[in-house]
C-alpha cells in the first residue's frame, strides 16, 4: 500500500490548480515549507502572498482577495486556522460566504512531538458550527487532491483538513470526490464504520480483525464532515442497525456529533464513538499517540463488540 | 478643488446627517455618535473622490470602501441611499427583519457594501486584501477604508497595518475618524491608542493629519494620498463625536443610542431642518 501525507497532496494539486486558474492565489502564515504552499509560491510567486505569523490578518485579506474575485487558499497549521483565527473566519469569511479555502494542515494528535498546544483536537466541532462553511477531511492522498479540485470549484467558504504525517491510500485514481457524498469502502451487514480523516484506514484494518471473527463491518468514510451524506448514513443505520464512528478528534462535535444528532432525530440507532475523549494532546510520536488515545483498530474492533452488545 | 464643489460636499453632509438622524430615530436603535463623526469623509469619498457606479455596483472598475468601523453603517447607508444605490425610503427600514439594512454592513444584503464588517479590526484586512487583488488585475482602482480610533485597540489592525507597510500598497488609503471617544469613555483613558501617525509611520505608511470636519482639508488630503507612492496612506482625521448637533457632541453616552422623539426636531434644527 503507498503512503503519503495528505499535506504533499494538496502541495501538489495547489500548483496545478495555479496552472489552471489565474485567479487562485495562496496565503500562508510563516508554514509555507510544512504546509506545502511553498510548492505553489516556487511556481506563482506574483501570487503567494506570506502573511507573516499574523492569522487574524492573512484571514481577513484572503477574504478581500475573494472580495476582487481570487480564489484564496490560506493554510496554516489548523489550530492556528480554525483556532487563533476562528472568528475571522466566521465574520470574514463565512458571514458574507466568501470564496476563501481554508486548508488547516497538521490536524489532530498525530502532529506529534510538538505536543497539546499544537494538536487540535476541536478544529473540526467549531469549524462545523459556523454557518455557511463547508468541513471536508480527506482520508488519503488522492481524495485530498480531489477535494482540493472540487474546493476550487465550489464557491463559497470551506474548510479542510489535513495531516502531518504519511497515511496509507485508500482511494484509486479513479475516485470521485464529491462534495457532501460519503464512500462505502467496505461492505458489510453486522454493523458500521462512519469514520473521517486518518481513521478511515483504521477502520479498514479493524474490518479485517473482525471478518475473521465472523463480523461482518461496513466501512463508510465521509470525506464532508457538512454537509453530512445524511443518506449513507441512513442506509447503514437501516442496513446494520449499529454505528461505531471514529476520527482524530474529540468526540465532542466532530463526526460522532454529526452523525448522532443526525441519527437522534432521525433514525436512532446504537452509536459508540472513537475519538479523543476531552482530553487535550500531548508529546509523543504519532503512532505512539495513537495508541495512548486509543484509535488503534483494536480500539475500533473493541467499540465494535460494544456496540454490537447494544444491538 | 474649487470653492463651490467644496461647499455642494458640506451642504451633501449637511443633508445626510439629517438622513442619519431621522433612521435612527424611525429604528430607535443604533449608533448615532460615531456616524456624525465620520459623515463628512465618507460624503467626500462617495461624492467628492471615489470613482463608482450606482446602477452597477460590481463594476470592475469602481474603487472599493470598506467601512471598519461598521456600527457607523448608517453614515454609509445615507449615503449609498443618496447615490442612487437603492431607494431612500428603505432607510426607514434600518435593523427590522427582514431589511436589506443590517445592523453592521453586510455585503450579502446591502448593494455598495464590498464586504462584512462590525467585528472590530476586521475591515482593515480586508482592504488590503482587494488591494493586493487590485494590484495583481494592474487594476488602477483604490481602496478606502475608515477606521474608529478606539478600533485601533484591536491587534489585528497593527497586523493589517504590517502588511499593506510590506507590501508597499500605495493603492491603499486608510482613514481613521479619531474622535476620542469609545463605549466606555475617553479612548485616552479607556486604553490609550496615541499618537496614531506615528503608530503607523513606523508600520512604513505615509500619515498625513486633519481636521476630519473641513471638507477642503478632507478632499485635499484624499488627493494627496493618490499622489503619493510606494507606501500606504492614512489620514488621521481628528472628529467631534455626534458632530452637528451640539447635544450630542462629545458624549461617550451617545456612542450607541438613537434621537428620542423630543431629541430628533432639536437635532434637525441644529442641522438647519424644519420638519413639517
Amino acid at each position: 500500500m503507498s503512503m503519503i501525507a495528505t499535506r504533499d497532496a494538496y502541495g501538489e494539486a495547489l500548483a496545478e490548480l495555479g496552472a489552471e486558474n489565474v485567479n487562485i492565489v495562496a496565503l500562508d502564515a510563516d508554514l509555507s515549507g510544512s504546509t506545502k504552499t511553498g510548492v505553489f509560491a516556487k511556481k506563482f510567486p506574483e501570487r503567494f502572498f506570506n502573511m507573516g505569523i499574523a492569522e487574524a490578518n492573512m484571514t481577513g485579506v484572503a477574504a478581500g482577495l475573494a472580495a476582487t474575485g481570487k480564489i484564496p487558499f490560506l493554510s496554516t497549521f489548523s489550530i492556528f486556522a480554525a483556532g487563533r483565527a476562528w472568528e475571522q473566519i466566521r465574520q470574514s469569511v463565512a458571514y458574507p460566504k466568501a470564496n476563501v479555502k481554508v486548508v488547516a494542515t497538521h490536524g489532530g494528535i498525530t502532529v506529534g512531538e510538538d505536543g497539546g498546544s499544537h494538536q487540535s483536537v476541536e478544529d473540526v466541532a467549531i469549524m462545523r458550527a459556523i454557518p455557511n462553511m463547508t468541513v471536508i477531511v480527506p482520508a488519503d492522498g488522492p481524495e485530498t487532491k480531489a477535494a482540493i479540485k472540487a474546493a476550487a470549484a465550489y464557491k463559497g467558504p470551506v474548510f479542510v483538513r489535513l495531516g502531518r504525517n504519511k497515511v496509507p491510500t485508500i482511494f484509486g485514481d479513479d475516485y470521485r470526490f464529491e462534495i457532501g457524498k460519503g464512500a462505502e469502502v467496505v461492505p458489510g451487514s453486522d454493523m458500521t464504520f462512519v469514520t473521517t480523516g486518518m481513521m478511515t484506514a483504521q477502520a479498514v484494518a479493524a474490518a479485517d480483525i473482525l471478518k475473521q471473527e465472523g463480523i461482518s463491518a461496513r466501512v463508510v468514510h465521509i470525506g464532508t464532515i457538512k454537509p453530512l451524506d445524511k443518506d449513507i448514513v441512513i442506509k447503514a443505520a437501516a442496513e446494520t442497525g449499529a454505528i461505531v464512528t471514529a476520527e482524530e478528534h474529540s468526540i465532542i462535535g466532530g463526526l460522532g456529533g454529526a452523525v448522532a444528532e443526525f441519527l437522534a432525530t432521525s433514525r436512532p440507532t446504537p452509536v459508540e464513538m472513537v475519538g479523543i475523549r476531552d482530553r487535550f494532546g500531548t508529546s509523543g510520536k504519532a503512532d505512539e499517540l495513537i495508541k495512548y488515545f486509543c484509535l488503534t483498530p483494536e480500539d475500533l474492533v473493541e467499540a465494535a463488540r460494544k456496540v454490537l452488545q447494544r444491538k | 478643488m474649487e470653492q463651490h464643489q467644496i461647499e455642494q460636499l458640506q451642504e451633501k453632509a449637511r443633508l445626510l446627517r439629517a438622513d442619519i438622524l431621522r433612521m435612527l430615530h424611525k429604528a430607535q436603535s443604533g449608533h448615532t455618535g460615531g456616524s456624525l463623526s465620520a459623515i463628512d469623509m465618507i460624503a467626500a469619498l462617495y461624492f467628492g473622490k471615489m470613482r463608482h457606479n450606482p446602477a452597477e455596483p460590481a463594476w470592475e472598475g469602481r474603487d472599493r470602501f470598506v467601512l471598519c468601523k461598521g456600527h457607523a453603517a448608517p453614515a454609509q447607508y445615507v449615503a449609498l441611499a443618496e447615490a442612487g444605490y437603492f431607494p431612500k425610503e428603505d432607510l426607514m427600514m434600518l435593523r427590522r427583519l427582514g431589511s436589506h439594512l443590517q445592523g453592521h454592513p453586510d455585503s450579502k444584503s446591502t448593494p455598495g457594501v464590498e464586504v462584512c464588517t462590525g467585528s472590530l479590526g476586521q475591515g482593515l484586512s480586508q482592504a488590503v486584501g482587494m488591494a493586493l487583488g487590485l494590484r495583481l488585475d494592474r487594476s488602477d482602482s483604490r481602496v478606502y477604508a475608515l477606521l474608529g480610533d478606539g478600533e485601533l485597540q484591536e491587534g489585528q489592525v497593527w497586523e493589517a497595518a504590517m502588511s499593506a507597510g510590506h507590501y508597499r500598497l500605495d493603492n491603499l488609503c486608510a482613514l481613521v475618524d479619531a474622535n476620542g471617544l469609545q463605549i466606555d469613555g475617553e479612548v485616552t483613558r479607556v486604553m490609550n491608542v496615541t499618537p496614531i501617525g506615528e503608530k503607523f509611520a513606523a508600520f512604513g505608511w505615509h500619515v498625513l493629519e486633519i481636521d476630519g470636519h473641513d471638507m477642503a482639508a478632507i478632499m485635499d488630503a484624499l488627493h494627496k494620498a493618490g499622489e503619493l507612492q510606494g507606501k500606504p496612506t492614512v489620514i488621521v482625521a481628528n472628529t467631534v463625536k455626534g458632530k452637528g448637533v451640539p447635544f450630542f457632541e462629545n458624549k461617550a453616552s451617545y456612542h450607541g443610542v438613537p434621537p428620542s422623539d423630543a431629541e430628533l426636531p432639536e437635532a434637525l434644527k441644529h442641522l438647519g431642518i424644519t420638519e413639517d
